[in-house]
């Protein structure tokens, strides 16, 4: 097991936004977190990462109790979140953005292999490497900001809906990477808006509603699930993409 | 005549308002932290640059080598004791922590100066002070443009240092961002704690050379305090240059007001120009965000 989450609660103050969760996620696989907004899904994905100290309950990272430590230290242990809203450093290239992303001690001897991968999944970040990330498309910010945490050489990529405000040719390129980056034995756990396109991509899948996990199964399997097709599939369900 | 000649004194003072409000800048912008007794630093700077002079007859600039480290040192000593605790906070309550903090570290600082050196007026007189360069109809003291030359060029190897250095560079992540730096894998405590020994580094380099070009005293640390302030505001966040150029700004409108409306406006100026800045331009003149 690489990632295991036990009986997590999470609150910002004294509102509760985590109850009892419980997740893992095995070396490799894809697993997505789906769920309406407001369901705490940034929140557990900021609690592995440790921006969000959790209340009660484990984070065991390949066994290890991720307790407290702090996040810098998960990074260097393998575990990287391409975090909500990009969050770039928006005033530096879009090359100092990747280094950045190396700065473990651990991802530092991989860096230029690390930076080599990273622009042969997205070749444009390569013909921009010398641009103020500000100036850049929202689609290709997107793929700095996973590209910075690949540059960690991570094991599990966490990714906090990656497609968010993004055109549908945008968002099935990063999706497509995804796969990819898949492929080359990096386990997913990926929260994101379009739930068609999450439970095609994932082996499985998590529901999380109001802080607690209501379902869980195989992608495919979630499809056919008329809970999961009435609230999150069907006509009365949000629009897939949110263009903005 | 008048007028060229108090310029050219404003564009060096200036580049001492620079290097003082770098420093301050520094600071609030990566730790959102107001570290208001920024001018006791600047002070002890210079008294620290005194005493190497009276006691082992050590040059004011050669003793930049010693003062530059030593404050430094304080200023890790000093996040250590006191500031580390108030970055733990969300940073609403770090502002107004790191107030009260400051306010109460410039008085204890106030009153250890006038301990130890009195509260006389001390400057240092090199062999070389009275020396002038004459240019023209100008007359420009020596000692004033070497002090301008090398807060230059410590602004320089801020910007260098900043931008080249891998430490420095996750010093500029933090300070955009703290919570993606985390991500990157920037341990951002080690960032806060370089951000401020570099802060208090070049104010005790600023105060070294306010002791050689002026004069220092126990009591002049809110006035650089706010000289500072005023050219952070002026000159906004995240540009090491910008804040320099904000420095010498400061210091030519000075010149300008005070001869124009006599010497006691001088002061005046620099309210106004905050204002008027607030109102147009926020973000500063060469503000990031």
């Amino acid at each position: 097991m690489l990632l295991e989450i036990l009986g997590l609660d999470a609150a910002y103050g004294d509102v509760p936004a985590l109850s009892g969760v419980a997740l893992s996620v095995e070396p490799g696989e894809i697993v997505a977190l789906l769920g309406p907004n407001g369901a705490g899904k940034t929140t557990l994905l900021n609690s592995v990462a440790g921006l969000l100290p959790p209340r009660a309950g484990i984070i065991r990272w390949e066994g290890e109790d991720l307790g407290r430590l702090p996040s810098h230290l998960i990074v260097e242990r393998g575990l990287a979140l391409v975090p909500e809203g990009r969050r770039l450093f928006n005033s530096m290239t879009v090359e100092e953005n990747l280094t950045l992303g190396a700065f473990a001690e651990r991802a530092r001897r991989g860096q230029q292999a690390n930076l080599q991968r990273v622009y042969t999944l997205f070749p444009i970040l390569r013909e921009r490497r010398r641009q103020i990330v500000r100036q850049l498309s929202g689609g290709q910010q997107q793929m700095v900001s996973v590209g910075r945490a690949l540059m960690s050489s991570p094991r599990l990529l966490m990714l906090d809906e990656p497609s968010l405000g993004l055109a549908p040719l945008m968002v099935q390129a990063i999706l497509d990477v995804l796969v990819e980056i898949n492929r080359g034995g990096v386990a997913v756990l990926l929260v994101e808006q379009n739930v068609r396109a999450a439970l095609t991509l994932a082996r499985r899948a998590y529901i999380l509603e109001t802080g607690r996990i209501v379902g869980e199964g195989g992608g495919a399997e979630l499809l056919q699930d008329p809970h999961v097709r009435r609230a999150y599939l069907g006509p009365l369900a949000a629009p897939e993409y949110f263009v903005l | 005549m008048i007028l060229s000649q108090q310029m050219v004194l404003g564009v060096m003072i200036g580049g001492l308002y620079g290097l003082a409000a770098v420093g301050l800048s520094l600071i609030f912008g990566v730790l959102k932290v107001l570290n208001v007794a920024h001018g006791e630093l600047i002070m002890l700077g210079g008294y620290g640059a005194y005493w190497l002079f009276v006691l082992l007859g050590l040059d004011p600039f050669a003793s930049l080598l010693l003062v530059l480290p030593l404050s430094l040192l304080l200023g890790l000593g000093l996040y250590w004791a006191l500031f580390g605790f108030v970055v733990r906070a969300d940073e609403e309550t770090r502002i107004k922590n790191s107030l009260l903090i400051g306010f109460g570290l410039s008085l204890a600082l106030h009153a250890l100066a006038v301990r130890l050196w009195t509260a006389d007026e001390r400057g240092i007189t090199t062999p070389y002070a009275g020396k002038v360069l004459i240019v023209g109809q100008l007359a420009i003291p020596l000692v004033r443009l070497a002090s301008l030359a090398v807060a230059f060029v410590l602004i320089a190897a801020l910007h260098l240092l900043l931008t080249r250095w891998r430490w420095g560079r996750a010093v500029r992540a933090t300070a955009e961002d703290w919570q993606a730096a985390l991500l990157a894998g920037i341990d951002v405590r080690r960032a806060y704690l370089l951000a401020f020994g570099l802060g208090a580094g070049l104010a005790g380099a600023a105060g070294t050379l306010v002791s050689v070009g002026y004069s220092i005293s126990p009591s002049i640390g809110l006035e650089w305090t706010l000289k500072a302030l005023i050219v952070v505001v002026l000159a906004g966040l995240g540009s090491v240059f910008g804040t320099f150029v904000g420095g010498l700004f400061l210091g030519v409108a000075e010149a300008a007001s005070a001869a124009a409306f006599g010497g006691p406006y001088r002061e005046v100026v620099g309210l106004v120009i905050i204002f008027a800045v607030l109102v147009a331009r926020p973000r500063g003149l060469f503000g990031a965000r």
